[in-house]
């Protein structure tokens, strides 16, 4: 009976023990992204780069590049006029690049389309006619890239509007690294080519026709963005440029 | 001299020796079975969050992608959890004056962060990397469950190692095409051959590399 009872008493220990060696691994005194810190006045563990700092690799000399916009048009005045919906859209863009600043191949359309499709389709729809299903639950109709104003915006507008954000959308800057943006750019292009194949300047588009003509060949279902995006997108994939 | 010890001492010794020796083994199934249970592991209970976000509304009902808010999950080791920025994206308008979210207005406004309860916390002596799983075939829906029709989040495994081994072990059974890496729905229907593809696509390294200590325990 004493054995037994022994035996009890050594399995309520063992329990016990398994309890008690769990938790120095487990909750390790370090960081995980997102913990809470009590350290830090704002009570954030994740910390923003000090103003003014540049980390190594990130010094945004391109300007075409990350910001969309041309060398040298300061203090720029654009014209600006309200849609049916009630959106303010602008009509003029003295200051945005005309054309693209990285290569537009195969590759930065499919992975344009992959990304439309996850951050732009939920407003803008997936053929770009402003119908997504957000706009169905609510929000104010943007405008449909397939109109004359918007066809012959240059490239660097569409870039501008994603990293800033324009009348009630947000900027995507922090969601979408730079070089995504230029695909979704150029896929957005191919959009407004296959809806109305005549209808872009040939100036503005002179890269992104042969962007349409790629998508033209491709099956419409986005079955196999395996391909890894080279150059520009390789960055994306090391740690991503915001 | 009488007898100490009575006739049927000799039956309770051999009994209790049995005796013994089933106890050891229940109180060892017993234990492992604890500490499978989800009152252990925490599996199948949904935390009360200060916000009642709804992966099934916005990702079920409304189609948003994963990766819309878990921006990060196919570069990064963590999947990224969305600043309060990405919701006011939608909720600036939708919704914008449901007291329901009042929490989520006033984080904006005071640039103060939600406090979010945390669902899934593996042991700080893991190594896990979201990226290179959705890069290598395994879905959101492998570890996280049907994320895409919960209305509150829960974990849906245990977490342990074992859990984690049973698919490193046997990767073929587990990966399926990039095409549904962000559907959490899917039901695996591919056959040998197209599991085999698959693994060659991926180029999954074999199961000694992927079972090794380091591999995970780094």
């Amino acid at each position: 009976m004493l054995k037994n009872r022994l035996l009890g008493l050594l399995t309520v220990m063992l329990l016990f023990l398994g309890a008690g060696c769990r938790y120095d691994m487990q909750d390790q005194p370090r960081y995980e992204p997102y913990e809470k810190s009590d350290f830090f006045n704002d009570g954030r563990a994740s910390r923003d780069l000090p103003e003014g700092t540049v980390a190594r690799g990130f010094l945004r000399e391109d300007k075409a590049f990350y910001t969309g916009k041309k060398e040298g048009v300061t203090n720029v005045q654009v014209q600006t006029t309200t849609d049916a919906s009630g959106n303010t859209v602008v009509t003029t863009f003295p200051d945005a690049v005309e054309e693209f600043p990285i290569p537009v191949t195969e590759e930065l359309i499919n992975r344009g389309q992959e990304r439309y499709n996850i951050y732009c389709s939920v407003c803008h729809g997936p053929t770009g006619n402003g119908d997504g299903m957000i706009v169905r639950r609510g929000f104010t109709k943007p405008p449909t890239y397939h109109d004359d104003r918007l066809r012959n915006a240059p490239v660097g507008h569409f870039y501008d509007v994603i990293t800033n954000g324009w009348g009630r959308m947000n900027g995507y800057a922090a969601q979408i690294p730079v070089a995504d943006r230029w695909a979704i750019v150029a896929y957005i292009r191919a959009l407004q080519i296959k809806q109305n194949p005549n209808g872009v300047k040939p100036l503005v588009a002179e890269s992104s026709k042969k962007a349409a003509e790629t998508l033209q060949d491709k099956p419409e279902s986005s079955d196999k963005n395996t391909s890894q995006v080279k150059t520009e997108l390789a960055k994306n994939q090391k740690g991503g440029v915001r | 001299m009488a007898q100490v010890f009575h006739k049927s001492a000799n039956n309770i010794a051999k009994a209790s020796i049995a005796l013994a020796v089933i106890l050891a083994g229940l109180s060892f199934y017993v234990i492992t079975q604890l500490a499978r249970s989800s009152y252990l592991t925490g599996a199948y209970l949904e935390k009360q969050q200060p916000v009642q976000f709804s992966h099934k509304h916005h990702v079920g009902d409304d189609g948003i992608d994963c990766r819309y808010c878990h921006t990060t999950v196919e570069t990064t080791a963590s999947a990224g959890m969305p600043p309060t920025q990405t919701c006011m994206n939608c909720h600036s308008q939708i919704w914008a004056d449901s007291p329901y979210l009042e929490i989520v207005r006033a984080s904006y406004r005071e640039n103060k962060p939600i406090e979010w309860e945390r669902v899934h916390d593996l042991p700080d002596y893991v190594y896990f990397n979201h990226s290179i799983h959705v890069n290598k075939g395994v879905g959101c829906s492998s570890c996280h469950g049907d994320i895409a029709n919960m209305p509150a989040v829960y974990q849906v495994n245990t977490l342990q190692m074992e859990w984690c081994l049973s698919c490193h072990r046997n990767p073929a059974d587990n990966i399926r095409p990039k095409s549904e890496i962000y559907n959490t729905s899917w039901v695996n229907n591919l056959t040998e051959e197209e599991k085999k593809r698959l693994m060659e696509e991926y180029k999954i390294r074999p199961k000694e590399m992927l079972t090794s200590c380091s591999t995970c325990h780094r």
